[in-house]
């Protein structure tokens, strides 16, 4: 029998890294055991929804010999939550430098997820060999222009999902551009300032290590549009661990990886795959669940590991 | 005058081919027609920096890392796929120049292979 309840599959979420379950209260993301925000989703106008991030599918490497299957892993966890969530947010790195096929493995396993959507944003591995036509190709359809970046809401909570990766060349790190900020600016106009805004990306819109390139130069733009709301929650991945921060009304979240762990800012001589055994690994990639409830509470984050098979 | 210089310059690049074949068959005994050189790639680093390579070398790029690195001309003379970890790349240099090259997804890394 699979003894996986609510508790435990936070936990193997948090073990992982993969799963992060966000919840919308009051208009503030927050982090959250998810105990407590599932008692909240019973009331009117919350919901929940799930971000996995960094999924590599074609990574093989000593921490991780089947990227395939850790991610079929979460995808058991997230169908095996007492209620759905709403959608599933991937915020990037579907592949592994766009391994042949890679993608097509991801959308199979993806298909499986019990879920209404799931809304993609791309990773500079999804995009870096042909400037993201295949990504677009697949997941360019319904957003603006076609070139990915795209909003939509969902009981009164407005979320954007922004394209950083496609400015990488040569640049040594992420960047919206002029187009996408220009549309930003006009997307959030009509909101008022106390709409829930969450924004999902692949590279962190703080400056978290720029040696390591986990910056988006032009983000700070981007955050001026989204200053005056009252609530702001950016998750984003890129980085494979959970590292928090708030400034002000923003509250930034980077969700770990359902593949492999990076190490630490600065810990080692570069980023890039940790050399350490599967057993150790699963305790660091994972999952998120957010959850919303309306009222004067944040939303509530809980970040969960796939240790605990 | 004239024609002296110009004997000059007829005489010194066959000079150089005569050393460079010489340094070549020293090093390479049983190919001294053409130079390979290697480049690795490790804790996302380009080694050596700046190659400086003879014209027709051919030069091997090798990742160790984990991660997919490429080698993508800055100017757009060439470029790699993605390679996976241990997978190599070569490209025959057939030109005299300064190739900078940089990895696509990390574009931090940079290097220069020199070829005289």
């Amino acid at each position: 029998m699979d003894r996986i309840d609510r508790r435990g599959f936070l936990e193997c979420m948090a073990w992982t890294g993969t799963g992060v379950l966000w919840a919308a209260a009051g208009g503030v993301l927050s982090s959250r055991l998810i105990a407590p925000a599932s008692a909240a989703e019973s009331a009117a106008g919350s919901f929940s929804f799930v971000q996995i991030s960094d999924t590599h599918v074609g990574f093989k490497g000593e921490a991780n010999k089947d990227a395939a299957a850790t991610l079929q892993q979460v995808v058991d966890r997230i169908n095996a939550m007492p209620s759905p969530p709403a959608f599933v947010l991937h915020t990037g790195d579907q592949t592994h430098g766009q391994k042949a096929g890679a993608f097509d493995t991801v959308a199979q396993i993806l298909k499986g997820v019990k879920t209404e959507a799931i809304f993609y944003a791309p990773g500079e591995h999804d995009v870096f060999l042909d400037g993201g036509k295949e990504y677009l190709s697949r997941y360019g359809k319904g957003t603006v222009g076609g070139n990915g970046w795209q909003s939509f809401d969902y009981k009164g909570t407005h979320f954007v999902g922004l394209v950083n990766v496609l400015k990488y060349k040569g640049e040594g790190m992420g960047a919206l551009g002029e187009a996408q900020l220009e549309w930003l600016e006009k997307d959030v106009a009509g909101q008022s300032s106390s709409t829930p805004i969450v924004v999902f990306t692949h590279v962190p819109l703080w400056s978290v290590y720029p040696q390591w390139g986990w910056v988006t130069e032009d983000a700070a733009r981007a955050l001026g549009y989204l200053r005056r709301f009252g609530s702001v929650t950016v998750l984003n991945g890129h980085i494979h661990q959970v590292l928090q921060k708030v400034e002000g009304n923003v509250v930034f979240h980077t969700a770990m990886s359902t593949a492999f762990p990076q190490p630490a800012p600065g810990s080692a001589p570069a980023p890039g795959p940790m050399k350490i055994p599967e057993e150790q690994a699963r305790r660091m990639i994972g999952t998120c669940e957010v959850t919303y409830v309306p009222g004067k509470h944040p939303l509530a984050v809980v970040d969960s590991t796939l240790d605990r098979g | 005058m004239k024609r002296h210089n110009g004997k000059l310059a007829w005489r010194l690049p066959a000079v150089i081919a005569a050393t460079a074949l010489a340094m070549a068959c020293a090093t390479v005994a049983h190919a001294p027609a053409a130079t390979r050189e290697a480049v690795g790639i490790k804790d996302f680093t380009y080694s050596p920096a700046t190659l400086t390579v003879p014209v027709g070398a051919t030069v091997t790029w090798i990742n160790h890392d984990e991660e997919p690195h490429t080698i993508t001309s800055a100017a757009g003379a060439f470029g790699s796929a993605g390679l996976s970890h241990e997978e190599t790349f070569a490209r025959t240099f057939t030109d005299r120049g300064t190739y900078q090259y940089f990895c696509a997804l990390h574009p931090r890394m940079r290097a220069t292979v020199i070829v005289k």
